[in-house]
């Protein structure tokens, strides 16, 4: 969360309320809705790092509020964020570990932990196809991410077709 | 009556180990309930759509004996959406071909609709695919030399259909895929997801009771592929029976069984688990973000 908090604070100084609302509203249903608390721990982290600081505004009739807004260190720290290429997805998973590791020890043999696990994926993909459909036509970056999802496992379920064409 | 058809040997995947209820399995056959045939259909269990006894396709390659099917038993029961996957040479369109009579087997037994097929002639495997069955091919065939909405009017003719009951159906098939604007096209003038789309048309026109496509996604992007599914739904929705080979998983996912082809034999087939009930899940709550 902290450096989603910085690149909103980089677009303009805002309040911690204003954050939740912005998260929101540029994500629709593709990010859970974050909790207010978690978004101040996250300030206050963020503001004893030196990455952002507060200012207190007054306000009538109203306890003051903090606006918070980015340093030239966070600012650096946003940038390299945004320059670096982002981690790929892991292949070297459990499943993988599983498969190599189970049948070593006789506990499963492939070919039924392979046809397990293709049946699971096909769940899923019937949960997303599910959550695509009562995803409104609006909430793009939601529908986006959810065609991200299905393509990874489309991508998961080719490689255990290649695993049970290698490995029987 | 074809009460053997089908019944003589256990699908690989009740060997498994596993408890069939846990891999959401449906029951064997003979404790299937009858809930399964769609009501107002037929009353009593009625003949599986297809079945199949130890059926084998040994194609010969210059002298060389390719098996390409080894002994599969199937058996699809009527309204059943029937997914085959499997790696590429696998047999799934061998397996296909031969349920439409449009490759002899080698050995073993085909039953339609509790009648014996594999033992027809060319010809009564012509007239029964009119009368009952659609096929969409890996790649497509389409009559060159008429357009879009005759291609896909022609089965519906054919199949005794009235020219208007055969022009409305094809309206309605045109609309559900994006085509109507095609309508009067050649087929070398559309593009490949065009082509396959009416393809599927095609094979849907003449109500088949039986729906066999190989790969009837294969050409298409994601908005054309939204369509197919959403038309495949209703017509399984209407009791359509399907028996489609596919590697696109969101299709695959679609289908009410999943039969998994290696080598020309069956080794996995089961049902794919409903939906897990989550009303209020949303995107964010559901796909994470890793890291
Ligand atoms: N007409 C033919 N003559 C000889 N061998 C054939 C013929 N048709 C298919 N084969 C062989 O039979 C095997 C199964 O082929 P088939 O086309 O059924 O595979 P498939 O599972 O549909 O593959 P793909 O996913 O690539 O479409 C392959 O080894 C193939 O080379
Ligand atoms: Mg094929």
């Amino acid at each position: 969360m902290r450096l989603f908090l910085l690149a909103l604070l980089a677009k303009e100084p805002a309040h911690g309320y204003e954050l939740k609302q912005a998260l929101e509203q540029i994500f629709g249903s593709a990010y859970p809705s974050p909790n207010i608390g978690q978004i101040y721990v996250t300030l206050g982290r963020l503001e004893k790092d030196g990455l952002v600081r507060a200012v207190d505004v007054e306000q009538t009739n109203r306890p003051n509020k903090k606006v918070y807004y980015l340093t030239a260190a966070g600012r650096e720290s946003l940038d390299s964020w945004a320059d670096e290429p982002t981690e790929g997805p892991r292949v070297r998973d459990e499943f993988f570990m599983k498969l190599v590791l189970a049948p070593m020890t006789g506990i499963a043999d492939r070919m039924t932990l392979i046809n397990r696990q293709r049946r699971h994926y096909l769940a899923l993909m019937r949960d997303l196809n599910e959550l695509a459909e009562r995803t409104a036509p609006e909430d793009r970056i939601a529908l986006l991410l959810i065609e991200g999802a299905m393509l990874h496992l489309q991508a998961d379920l080719d490689w255990l077709e290649r695993c049970q064409e290698d490995l029987s | 009556m074809s009460r053997e058809a089908g019944g003589g040997r256990r699908r690989a995947a009740d060997e498994s180990g596993t408890d069939p209820v846990e891999r959401g399995e449906r029951p064997a056959r003979d404790e299937r309930p009858a809930e399964r045939v769609r009501s107002g259909e037929r009353p009593m269990r009625a003949d599986p759509v297809v079945a199949t006894v130890n059926l084998v396709k040994i194609y010969q390659n210059g002298g060389v004996p390719v098996p390409a099917v080894r002994g599969v038993d199937l058996r699809v029961e009527r309204g059943e959406f029937v997914a085959i996957m499997g790696p590429s040479g696998s047999g799934k369109s061998t397996l296909v071909h031969m349920l439409g009579g449009l490759d002899p087997r080698t050995s073993g037994e085909i039953w339609l609709d509790g009648k014996r097929a594999d033992t027809l002639g060319e010809s009564a495997w012509a007239l029964l695919r009119r009368k009952k069955i659609g096929f969409v091919f890996q790649f497509f065939n389409l009559v060159a030399n008429m357009t879009v909405a005759d291609n896909v009017e022609l089965p519906a003719l054919l199949a005794g259909a009235s020219p208007r009951e055969a022009r409305e159906r094809r309206e309605r098939l045109l609309d559900a895929l994006g085509l109507t604007g095609r309508a009067d096209a050649a087929p070398a003038q559309l593009a490949g997801g065009e082509q396959q789309r009416v393809a599927l048309a095609r094979a849907l026109a003449n109500r088949p009771s039986l729906l066999l496509a190989d790969e009837p996604t294969g050409n298409l992007d994601s908005r054309n592929t939204r369509d197919v599914l959403k038309l495949l739904g209703e017509v399984h929705r209407d009791g359509q029976t399907i028996i489609m080979v596919t590697h696109d998983a969101r299709v695959a996912s679609l289908a009410d069984r999943v039969v998994s082809l290696l080598d020309g034999q069956i080794v996995d087939d089961g049902a794919v688990a409903a939906p897990r009930r989550r009303p209020k899940g949303t995107a964010g709550d559901v796909v994470e973000l890793r890291g």
